[in-house]
């Protein structure tokens, strides 16, 4: 059943999904405190084998795979082993967690009155937990959320508690320890820390994915993590990480579990609390370090309103049949199992496979406000819309988002218009609105003396909040969206050269976006499918006609991805005109930066998003997989050499498309069309 | 002998016009008694009432029994020989079939399909190199013939068939003699020593004396290119690969064994059994660990899980006094309440111990003191004898299963020490999901015990039985989930068979048991020595 739901072919029309409670309701109305006190009886696993959490660590530490990897290890390092135990021993205190019912009830408690300062409501898909409570109890637990923000892990204990739902474990980054305070409060909610980057060291690695396994196979608790691996800054989904999963998973394959239930979850949000926050650190103004006093500044944060939050369990899908007919569990037969093994290829495929597909699907179940659609409308409108014209684009928007199968919250009888004029109250900071017109803008006091280069980053913070509402729906429109700027660009309507373009789109936005590797037909095949339902287009044997009444469709389509399309374009040409031989990987992301700012100074350039770090990452590892920029490391930098000419040509045929003058011309169009009708 | 189940015509069990479960006959310890709590098991676990039959065909319909397809010119040259022989519809179908479920499934709804076009029965080494001359000259196919015992499809006749099929019938060569082989298979009063010798068997007591291939000393046997036997009586030799290796096992694909030279024992002086409980199965399992680490392991060790515990429980006799039932009870007191074991997960070890007298009693104070340190505690020699006597009998029940809508049967694997409960647990839950998911209204039985105890792993053993009302095909769903369960064994690191062979049933694994060179390297060999296919039951490759 979970499987079918997780390869099924699209069909957005026939996507059901599950209605919401607002859980913050009750507490509005009963007392906190008796609610962080009562009794919690959480539903456990059938198979459970009771342990406490200090017992935990002689476990993994006495574990047949710890164990060896220590012997291993001591051979290598000539250490003795007593000595490598020892370190062990000190990773896992500095790792494990030590969940305290107490610390939960605090939280608890002081959640509730934050959430009821913070959200209007909080709304959960009660049939999801429902399905999670059957799970947890027949089989191990693995919960995955998507990650906007801090808030999400606190809002997923906080909902298995008031739900009687055995609490997590969550494997949250180090980052969080130099709180100390909050790091060791965290700790006793559940969380266990671990380091970001441990590359080649293998004891680490062997005591942290033991003390996970663990768990997972005593059914001690559900295990947390983030298929992401840090916060999406930018409100897309991030290309997924394959080592937790694995980790996971590998119980399963190796027969120590009969199954394992992954469970996708969608947290959206409204308002996201670290909004200017994100916009900030993509333009290079560097995060805060975590710090208890940095939070505590951040109080000012529960003095705002941040809308509604909405969180959806997504149906459990059982590891067991995703590797029906994939994974050939016999491979572990040969060798005793606690001597780790690295996956084979197979097994790697298919753990990024189901990764993305795991993705797409927190993708497909994020709850999209009718803000989202307002400020996609209002970044390709950078000099602003008249209130009755954005209504009307925001309404034909609204019918072609839920046509393409979007998860729209859209209020029930209330006018577009009021609809609209509640949204642009709520993200009022982003806008100024005047005599019937709307524009992006500045609206905190602008200092008195700005230099043109903080106008401009004043403005791009704007833009890029704006820009990660947008993103959130970019999902729904991605794949028509390449198909729409494959045929501007395609030399003829012939299929396989649209196919082409495409393809070629699609590898190189395959770290912009979520595109399940290998899915490139499919997705294709996808895009078609919408457009032509959409009577935007013709499929024919061989060839792909626009319909006419189609060009409106397209033209907005291929607006979507114009930002990208020229951020891109401003990576290629700094990458052609201003590098030499010793450009280091650091220097990149400044350096880019600055030839935009430049370029936007200039005035040769509109698009602030071109000075998102994001999405100059993205680039230059497009232009890393398809081999126009090549790594070389030079003692301990590396640094980046250019094959401008490969990277010209990536630039000409990413030009093609030649976006920027069908740009704002789709509305136009399409009144002129509906005119003409 | 029963034409269209298991053993002796006498033995049988029945429910009587009371309700009582009871075993009729005189040859088994339990025959003649009357089984209270089976009826109840029975109901409570397959959900089965004894108001819905399924009784089998009476008789055997010998008008569905297709006439034989003669080699006239064989059964001449056969007559000149003076070999015996018959065509008699009977004793074809009796020798058209083993013991697996879909065999006697068939038999019970009268369904009989291909069966062997004539019977032989040699008296001597000599009559058996006469046949197979004779079946090599005149191209017929031979399927020798044991105790058919078989669970492996082994001794089906293969469809794609065309020649005549003689089926030949060795169980009639054997000779009674004064001492032990101890060679004691579940099916010892039935099957043949040529079987055990072609199939690899293993035997309840091979902890003393060996799995049959440490008992065999020496083996002739006959095939189309000659005879096959070593020259002399040596206990062990090098001299390359051991010619009996290709014998053993080859169920029935190269020839026909006619001699066999095994180690004796002599009948042991002493004999004891015993059981031990435990809190659980992983303690129990642990404990057989140890003591095979130990090489302590008594003549048979074997590890119930609680379904099977609560199953052998059923098959307690109605018990003659208060004070035995009053004895019982305290007992049971003393293990629940007192110990804390909890019903419904504790497991029982049976164990079987010979020798001398004095080396027994030491031989169980060792095993009892590992088993003490596993949380087992004794439980007495009647629980024990109980356990083997399950063994000798689940035959018998399987019959009385089926005429109450439950159908079922045994498969078993070995497996590596440290995966047993992993291999355990994962395949009972494969059967219980594979059965819910294929329409199975209650669910099945599902249970395994640990039967056998070697270095580096042990034997387990599978029992599976469903009520199969409501089912269109049963047989099919019940294929089904076996074959699920064999998969789920493989990919848990079990092997294809312990020792029930492969026959035709699990030829399908045999590449990726064996890889595909070691595949190619028996199919050589089958084409050297029998390049005609004159044995030609297809089982194994």
């Amino acid at each position: 059943m979970a499987s079918r739901a997780l390869y099924s072919p699209r069909h957005p029309m026939l996507k059901k999904r599950d209605s919401f409670e607002d859980i913050l309701e009750e507490r509005r109305h009963s007392s906190d405190l008796r609610y962080a006190l009562r009794c919690y009886t959480p539903t456990l696993y059938k198979g459970l084998v009771p342990c406490k959490a200090s017992m935990l660590k002689s476990i993994v530490l006495q574990s047949d795979h710890l164990q060896y990897v220590i012997k291993q290890v001591s051979s290598e390092s000539g250490d003795s082993t007593e000595c490598v135990a020892e370190e062990a021993s000190l990773i896992l205190d500095e790792m494990a967690h030590r969940l305290q019912l107490s610390t939960v009830r605090f939280f608890v408690f002081t959640l509730s009155k934050a959430f009821k300062r913070l959200f209007r409501s909080v709304c959960v898909n009660e049939e999801g937990i429902q399905r999670l409570q059957q799970a947890v109890q027949e089989h191990p637990v693995v919960l995955l959320p998507s990650h906007r923000s801090y808030m999400d892990f606190l809002m997923m204990s906080y909902l298995l508690y008031m739900y009687d739902l055995p609490l997590p474990v969550i494997a949250a980054g180090m980052d969080f320890m130099s709180m100390k305070f909050v790091g060791e409060m965290l700790r006793m909610s559940g969380a266990f820390f671990i380091r970001r980057s441990f590359g080649g060291d293998k004891l680490y690695w062997a005591v942290f994915s033991e003390y996970v396994k663990t768990m997972l196979r005593n059914g001690y608790a559900p295990i947390e993590f983030f298929l992401e691996g840090t916060r999406s800054r930018t409100c897309k989904s991030l290309t997924p990480k394959t080592g937790l999963l694995n980790i996971v998973m590998e119980p399963f394959f190796k027969g120590e579990l009969f199954d394992v239930n992954l469970v996708p979850v969608s947290i959206s949000y409204e308002r996201i609390l670290e909004e200017s926050l994100y916009a900030r650190e993509l333009l290079g103004i560097p995060k805060p370090k975590e710090s208890t006093s940095g939070l505590l500044k951040a109080r000012r944060v529960l003095s705002e309103d941040y809308g509604s939050m909405y969180v959806y369990f997504g149906h459990p899908v059982s590891v067991r049949s995703l590797t029906e007919g994939k994974i050939t569990r016999s491979q572990y037969n040969l060798l005793p199992r606690c001597i780790p093994q690295k996956p084979s290829a197979d097994t790697h495929e298919f753990l990024n496979d189901t990764a993305f597909r795991l993705v797409r699907i927190q993708e497909g179940n994020m709850v999209l406000k009718p803000w989202v659609l307002i400020a996609t409308l209002l970044l390709q409108n950078p000099d602003g819309m008249d209130l009755s014209s954005l209504a009307e684009q925001t309404d034909w928007l609204r019918h072609l988002a839920l046509a393409f199968g979007a998860f729209l919250d859209w209020p029930d009888h209330a006018a577009c218009s009021e609809v609209i004029s509640c949204s642009l109250a709520l993200h009022r900071h982003l806008l100024s609105v005047s005599a019937g017109h709307v524009q992006l803008s500045v609206t905190d006091a602008p200092q008195v003396e700005t230099t043109p280069e903080e106008a401009v980053f004043h403005q791009a913070v704007v833009v890029l909040s704006c820009a990660s509402y947008r993103n959130q729906i970019l999902h729904v429109f991605l794949r028509p969206a390449l198909l729409a700027v494959a045929m501007q660009s395609a030399n003829s309507n012939r299929k396989d050269d649209v196919y082409n373009c495409f393809n070629f789109l699609r590898n190189m936005f395959s770290s912009e976006f979520i595109l399940c590797p290998g899915d490139s037909v499919q997705d294709f095949e996808e895009a078609c499918y919408l457009l032509m339902k959409r009577g935007v287009l013709q499929v024919l044997e061989h060839e792909i006609v626009m319909s006419a009444s189609g060009h409106s469709t397209l033209a907005f389509l291929s607006s979507v991805l114009d930002p990208f399309l020229q951020g891109y374009q401003v990576v290629s040409r700094y990458l052609c005109e201003e590098t030499n031989e010793n450009l280091t990987e650091k220097e990149f992301i400044p350096a880019v930066r600055n030839f935009a700012l430049k370029l936007i100074l200039a005035g040769r350039l509109k698009c602030y998003e071109a000075l998102s770090s994001d999405l100059q990452k993205n680039a230059l590892a497009a232009f890393l997989r398809l081999k126009a920029v090549m790594k070389v490391k030079v003692g301990d930098q590396v640094t980046l050499k250019v094959n401008k000419i490969a990277v010209n040509s990536l630039e000409d045929t990413l030009g093609k498309s030649d976006v920027i003058s069908h740009q704002n011309s789709w509305w136009s169009s399409m009144a002129m069309f509906e005119i003409a009708i | 002998m029963k034409w269209n189940g298991w053993g002796y015509s006498d033995s049988r069990f029945l429910f009587n016009k009371k309700g009582q479960a009871e075993f009729t006959g005189k040859r088994y310890r339990l025959s003649g008694l009357i089984l209270p709590s089976l009826k109840d098991w029975f109901e409570g676990t397959f959900g089965a009432n004894l108001q819905h039959k399924s009784p089998a065909t009476p008789t055997v319909n010998l008008s569905a029994v297709a006439p034989p397809d003669l080699n006239e010119p064989f059964v001449e040259d056969l007559k000149a020989a003076g070999v015996a022989m018959s065509h008699d519809p009977e004793d074809r179908v009796f020798r058209a079939h083993g013991h697996c479920l879909h065999e006697i499934f068939a038999l019970r709804e009268g369904r009989i399909g291909r069966v062997p076009d004539m019977v032989v029965w040699p008296s001597c080494h000599k009559d058996v190199e006469k046949i197979v001359e004779l079946a090599c000259k005149h191209n017929v196919c031979l399927i020798p013939y044991g105790g058919g015992t078989s669970v492996s499809s082994a001794l089906e006749c293969p469809r794609e068939e065309t020649r005549s099929i003689v089926s030949l019938d060795t169980s009639q060569m054997l000779n009674e003699c004064g001492y032990c082989t101890g060679h004691e298979p579940d099916s010892m009063e039935f099957s043949s020593l040529g079987g055990w010798v072609a199939t690899r068997a293993s035997g309840m007591k091979k902890n003393i004396y060996g799995n049959i291939e440490e008992l065999v000393v020496h083996i002739k046997m006959v095939t189309p290119r000659g005879v096959i036997e070593k020259s002399c009586l040596g206990p062990r030799m090098s001299t390359g690969p051991d010619i009996h290796h290709f014998i053993l096992g080859s169920e029935g694909t190269l020839g026909v064994v006619t001699e066999v030279t095994l180690k004796i024992r002599p009948i042991p002086e002493y004999q004891k059994y015993g059981s031990v409980v435990f809190p659980n199965f992983q303690q129990g399992v642990a404990c057989l660990r140890e003591v095979a680490r130990q090489r302590c392991a008594p003549a048979s060790i074997r590890l119930m899980d609680n379904e099977q515990f609560q199953f052998g429980h059923a098959l307690k006799p109605q018990v003659s006094s208060i004070f035995t039932s009053f004895l019982d009870g305290l007992k049971k007191f003393y293990i629940t309440k007192f110990k804390g074991f909890d019903p419904h997960h504790l497991c029982v070890a049976t164990l079987l111990f010979e020798g001398d007298r004095g080396k027994v009693l030491q031989h169980e104070k060792q095993v009892y003191d590992i088993a003490a340190k596993f949380g087992g505690l004794a439980a007495g020699e009647d629980n024990g004898q109980r356990g083997y006597m399950l063994t000798f009998v689940i035959a018998y029940l399987r019959d009385l299963g089926m005429d109450y809508y439950v159908i079922g049967e045994s498969f078993e694997t070995s497996v590596p020490w440290d995966r047993v409960l992993d291999l355990c647990r994962n395949v009972k839950e494969r059967i219980v999901r594979e059965c819910k998911e294929r329409g199975v209204q209650f669910p099945p039985l599902s249970t395994c015990r640990v039967t056998q105890t070697y270095d580096a792993g042990a034997c387990v053993y599978f029992y599976f039985a469903f009520n199969y009302r409501g089912l269109s095909d049963p047989v099919h769903v019940y294929e089904q989930v076996e074959h699920a369960a064999r998969e789920e064994i493989l990919a848990n690191g079990g092997s294809l068979s312990h020792h029930h062979g492969v026959g035709k049933l699990r030829k399908e694994w045999m590449k990726e048991s064996v890889s595909s060179v070691g595949l190619g390297m028996l199919k050589s060999v089958k084409e050297y020595v029998d390049p005609q296919n004159v044995f030609g039951n297809r089982n194994l490759l």
